[in-house]
């Protein structure tokens, strides 16, 4: 057993693309279900703007990434607005059903034969992001793709330090905001509707505009987990923006703690982690052994066996966490023990 | 507050009803709520069918009636929390009838609820400061820079806080509100309305569920209010309370108004005793009953406690 191996590979990925892009969807979706209680169900909905805004404008038009995180931008905000419409003013449930059919249309549409010809069907787009990773792209000079870089005992190739780059300062950026967002007044009137709407509009405050807000800031920050998500495989494809996307989100934000900045960032890197440790060390077992015994039974034969064993865990794991520590890692364990009304 | 300031506003009111005829839809001299055909159906059901009602400015007004009278769909009507089927009111010379809820506030008619709704994941002095209007920090694009509203925030904290001090919550003030108990929340409600700054408070059965200790200090308040300026309608079901503290008595049986008048004009009026105890009062209520071992508990049923139960119409 390479244990070194094995705990390289975790840590390494505490800060890998999947953490990063898993974080700024976690972090937007703490602002909607974290501090301002939405339920929204499709935040893959919303990454799959940020990804096809970029995917589509780049590879067809050929113009500057730039115009495709306007373009990400412009499309999250139009569904957030047009997810929101017809639901804020019901019950929270109703949005989550919404939510997540429109986020399920998104993809279904996007897959479709119909529109290959724009999207790419199952395929997608590929290598848009050429750009990018030229050695001049987006600023970040004197990064060269196919060498390695020594992070502390961490190595990294090029190619993935400068997502990592970009990706770690928006996280930095987005995170920043949000905390500054949630701490000030704006925040409590959020905080405050997810405890009670109706309390709160009884004090004068229009609970429709600010859940709207919410939703649409949200789904842009989401829009920013796609994009990175998009970028760091240089491709877009429809499937990467299924419901589990969602739910594993909402996994690693609960995780983390809910109505916390810093548990929407640390709750994906350890979600990641644990994912990468179990899954590098099962394989090194089974190519040791050729199998892998629990207790006397065999639990995998093949390496082929070993992603359902991982997710398997993973929920075991979860279902423990919700009993002895349903706060989360970061969450507030005061806060927990209030009953909702 | 200021005892001698304290008399002259009761007095005022309690003149200034005293030259209102004791009917149903009676004129106020100084009406701040005017109110014309609300009508509102829950289905073939007319919950509330109020064919005129005002309220007199800087009073202490009590909306009472029992269980499934329509009060607090009322209420709901008029602070925007309900649509009406029909109907037009006007606050302070603002048509509100049709108004958002928020609006409606905003105006300065704020309301509290029948089951307190505090905000219990949030600490006491943050739902209070909920509660200020017009904060400059809670526009989306200002609360990033903390110097639009720092300013603002501290006032709204001083202000706060000398509230806090008033309803005695000041030590709980950091606090999460869950932590309170259910006489502290109807403080603390009543309270957080008042950050509001309203002209009018209304008040979903205050005294529901808080013991009588806590009881004698809530009238205090709710009379603090009116002696500060505000006009005070509330719905309550305890009769000593509405006898004690209010200026006139509104009373509602069947979604209607069937009287209006000082608490002594009420009190004697035979139409509210019918619509609490029904037409055959006076007369045994083992008559109808076809056990005869319940009669016990019925023949000591008081006429005050019939409507004690709480009615959530909500």
């Amino acid at each position: 057993m390479r244990w070194e191996f094995i705990f390289e590979n975790t840590l390494r990925e505490l800060l890998s693309a999947n953490t990063i892009y898993f974080a700024l969807a976690a972090i937007g979706l703490n602002v909607q279900f974290g501090y301002g209680g939405l339920l929204n169900f499709g935040q893959a909905g919303f990454m799959a703007c940020g990804a096809y805004g970029m995917g589509m404008t780049t590879h067809y038009f050929n113009v500057s990434p730039w115009l495709g995180i306007g373009f990400g931008v412009t499309y999250s905000i139009i569904l957030g607005l047009l997810m929101g419409v017809p639901t804020l003013r019901l019950r929270a449930d109703y949005l989550a059903i919404v939510t997540i059919a429109f986020a399920e249309i998104i993809r279904l549409t996007v897959r479709s034969v119909r529109f290959k010809h724009y999207f790419g069907g199952s395929d997608g787009i590929n290598s848009f992001a050429d750009e990018f990773y030229t050695t001049k792209g987006w600023g970040i000079g004197g990064i060269d793709n196919s060498k390695r870089y020594a992070l502390g005992p961490l190595e990294y190739t090029g190619y993935d330090l400068r997502v990592m780059i970009v990706g770690w300062i928006l996280v930095a950026v987005i995170g920043t905001l949000v905390w500054l967002l949630m701490r000030s007044p704006w925040g409590r009137v959020l905080k405050g509707i997810r405890e009670d709407e109706t309390a709160v509009r009884s004090l004068g405050k229009n609970v429709f505009a600010y859940k709207m807000q919410a939703l649409v800031i949200g789904g842009v920050i989401g829009m920013f987990a796609g994009l990175i998500f998009a970028m760091s495989r240089s491709s877009v494809q429809a499937d990467n923006y299924s419901r589990e996307v969602t739910f594993y989100i909402l996994t690693a934000l609960v995780l983390g703690g809910v109505a916390k900045v810093s548990g929407s960032i640390v709750g994906p890197m350890l979600f990641w982690a644990i994912l990468k440790f179990i899954d590098v060390f099962m394989n090194e077992a089974v190519n040791e052994r050729g199998q892998l015994k629990i207790l006397g039974v065999e639990i995998i034969r093949a390496t082929s066996d070993i992603g359902k064993v991982q997710y398997a865990i993973v929920g075991l794991g979860l279902m423990l966490l919700m009993v002895f520590r349903p706060q989360g890692l970061f969450g507030n364990r005061k806060e927990m023990a209030l009953d909702g009304r | 507050m200021d005892a001698e300031m304290g008399t002259n506003f009761r007095d005022v009111a309690r003149a200034a009803l005293a030259t209102c005829d004791a009917v149903p839809g009676s004129k106020k001299p100084d009406p701040i709520l005017i109110a014309d055909h609300v009508r509102r159906a829950f289905g073939g059901i007319t919950a509330v069918d109020v064919e005129h009602v005002e309220i007199q400015r800087g009073s202490i007004t009590a909306l009472i009636g029992p269980n499934g009278a329509g009060k607090t769909t009322f209420f709901n009507l008029l602070t925007g929390f309900d649509e009406p089927n029909s109907g037009d009111w006007s606050f302070d010379d603002h048509k509100v009838g049709g108004m958002a809820a928020h609006k409606v506030a905003r105006l300065g008619m704020v309301r509290t609820f029948q089951l307190t709704k505090s905000l219990t994941k949030m600490s006491v002095i943050e739902n209070m400061k909920l509660g200020a209007t017009g904060q400059a920090g809670e526009k989306l694009l200002k609360s990033f820079f903390p110097f639009f509203w720092r300013a603002q925030e501290a006032q709204i904290q001083t202000r706060a806080m000398e509230l806090l001090s008033r309803f005695k919550l000041d030590v709980k003030a950091e606090d999460y509100a869950g932590t309170l108990s259910g006489g502290q929340r109807k403080l603390l409600e009543m309270a957080r309305a008042l950050m509001v700054q309203p002209k009018m408070v209304m008040l979903d059965e205050p005294m529901a569920g808080v013991n009588p200790a806590l009881k004698q200090s809530l009238n205090e308040h709710i009379r603090g209010l009116r002696d500060e300026g505000m006009t005070v309608l509330f719905v309550e079901h305890d009769m000593d309370m509405v006898h004690d503290i209010s200026d006139w008595v509104i009373v509602m049986a069947e979604g209607r108004v069937i009287a209006e008048g000082t608490p002594d004009d009420i009190s004697s009026n035979p139409a509210v005793i019918d619509a609490y105890l029904g037409t055959h009062q006076g007369q045994s209520l083992l008559d109808d009953l076809p056990i005869s071992g319940a009669s016990e508990g019925w023949a000591q049923a008081d006429p005050v406690g019939v409507a004690h139960f709480p009615d959530e119409e909500l």
